[in-house]
């Protein structure tokens, strides 16, 4: 009897296990655990880099990424521009992915404008979206103004304060990207930040993080968002909790079941082939 | 009128979520709704945000005549249609894939290659770990004493895995061993930041649609 069962048990329905997972990382949206991320390294120097920063300051800011990555990246987004805000730096933003603008500019008009009370053109400016990739990052060093004439809304850039003067990336502060893949912050730090010289700040999908880890450590990034985790700790950070917060409830009930899950599979498995070899 | 719309995402997002359950016309219809959507939203993105601004106004307007020649090569890709004048388009993709080479090889060589070999040229030992630690005993300050040996020797034992002019065999093996045994830490690594990305997307999903559609959850 009590082999059938273990038997039944090493064929279960995988069903059962989306509907686990489904129920594990749903629940914390009506039960808040309200798990309190734990600052990294990276993230901390993410947060000291802006902080340091004299208010002010120009930003540029390439938010490249989609709705498939939205999940992860929206809340980083948002919470850099908040950072960005509150500190009285100055931001210039635009995208090198088609399908982000849209996403960008209700972040832009709901931190900026409505939460911030900022004057577009004089606080911050958004250039929308230029196609080309690389060909835009190292353009972008030559000529600012050329690779991008008009901004989002069509007006010339010699119309809007904050643009007078701007040149290149010389004429920044800093760069922060926050991006899903290709093009972004691999693109950046081999095309833009050796060659031009300005520091950069990373946030990425987690998928992306053993990959651009390698340029935090080299110093080629002087800080590094990690997925939601990463948006979750800076959220605590900057002492605006957000989604990301919210989303590390889900996250960590999800690992939960997916260890014991491993450990549950693993188990049935190993008595199943010792029971079939006492046999 | 807004809630129509997230009415339409939260019934497609359920009806893809569905095929978990099992495949059915409900995933069948949302995944054409994707497909056809998705194509038709880059076509016109592509058009609006890259042919009209970069090529057809500068040129129509009289201001880059030299803008004709990405014209022609433009034109020239879609002969690939053609049996007979097909070849006319490896003159565009000899452009495309020669530009991108060169722009690849600047970027990997002084942009990542340099800089990181740079980077992993450390100390095997740094002593102000130590000094750190005795000012500041704590798990991770013990730790930083470990960093700069374990990082030369994982470097080292992963770079000989890797080195196949020596059969690996006696002590040497262990050498790759240790060094196969850190890769697949890594991946191990790799692949759990997959699986977190993958549960922040369905986290971002059941937020869409219990707490911006149903409203039933805080």
């Amino acid at each position: 009897m009590a082999n059938t069962t273990l038997q039944k048990l090493e064929k279960l329905d995988r069903r059962w296990v989306f509907l686990a997972m489904a129920i594990a990382v749903a629940a914390p949206l009506f039960f808040k655990l309200g798990l309190a991320p734990k600052t990294t390294p990276p993230v901390k120097a993410f947060y000291d880099y802006i902080e340091q920063l004299p208010p002010g300051s120009r930003v540029l800011c390439s938010f490249d990424y989609d709705p498939g990555s939205k999940a992860e990246l929206n809340p980083m987004c948002v919470s850099v521009l908040r950072h960005i805000m509150l500190k009285g730096h100055k931001p210039v933003i635009l995208t090198l992915w088609s399908t982000a603008p849209a996403l960008i500019e209700r972040n832009i008009n709901e931190v900026c404008r409505d939460e911030f009370g900022k004057q577009y053109g004089v606080d911050y400016v958004y250039l929308g979206l230029k196609e080309g990739r690389e060909a835009v990052m190292v353009a972008m060093g030559k000529s600012i103004r050329s690779t991008f004439p008009t901004d989002f809304y069509g007006t010339p850039l010699d119309n809007l304060p904050l643009m007078n003067g701007v040149e290149n990336y010389s004429s920044f502060a800093l760069l922060i990207n926050v991006s899903a893949g290709y093009p972004g912050t691999k693109e950046y730090v081999q095309y833009v930040t050796s060659r031009f010289a300005i520091p950069m700040l990373s946030g990425s999908s987690a998928v992306s993080v053993p990959e651009y880890s390698a340029y935090f450590q080299s110093g080629q990034l002087r800080g590094l968002l990690t997925g939601i985790t990463g948006a979750a700790e800076y959220e605590a950070l900057i002492g605006k909790p957000g989604l990301a917060i919210t989303a590390m409830d889900g996250q960590t009930m999800g690992h939960f079941v997916i260890i014991f899950f491993i450990l549950f599979g693993n188990l049935i498995f190993f008595i199943n082939r010792r029971s079939k070899g006492r046999a | 009128m807004e809630f129509f719309w997230i009415s339409i995402a939260g019934l497609c997002t359920v009806a893809i979520l569905s095929f978990l359950y099992s495949d059915n016309p409900l995933y069948k219809v949302a995944e054409h709704f994707f497909v056809g959507i998705a194509a038709g939203y880059v076509v016109c993105a592509e058009f609006y945000n890259v042919f009209l601004p970069n090529l057809w106004r500068p040129l129509t307007s009289g201001s880059d005549y030299w803008l004709i020649i990405p014209l022609i090569l433009g034109i020239a890709l879609f002969t690939r249609f053609s049996d007979e004048l097909g070849w006319i388009s490896r003159w565009p993709m000899s452009v495309i894939i020669g530009t991108y080479s060169g722009l690849a090889v600047i970027g990997f060589a002084s942009g990542d290659m340099v800089l990181q070999v740079q980077a992993s040229l450390i100390p095997v030992f740094e002593p102000a770990t130590i000094s750190t630690f005795s000012s500041e005993p704590s798990v991770l300050n013990f730790l930083q004493i470990f960093r700069n040996p374990l990082f030369t020797l994982g470097l080292i034992c992963v770079l000989f895995y890797f080195f196949f002019s020596v059969e690996h065999k006696g002590g040497l093996r262990h050498i790759a061993t240790t060094g196969t045994t850190l890769l697949m830490i890594g991946f191990g690594a790799g692949y759990g930041y997959t699986v977190m990305t993958r549960i922040a997307l369905l986290f971002d999903r059941f937020y869409f649609l219990f707490v911006e559609w149903l409203k039933i959850a805080a």
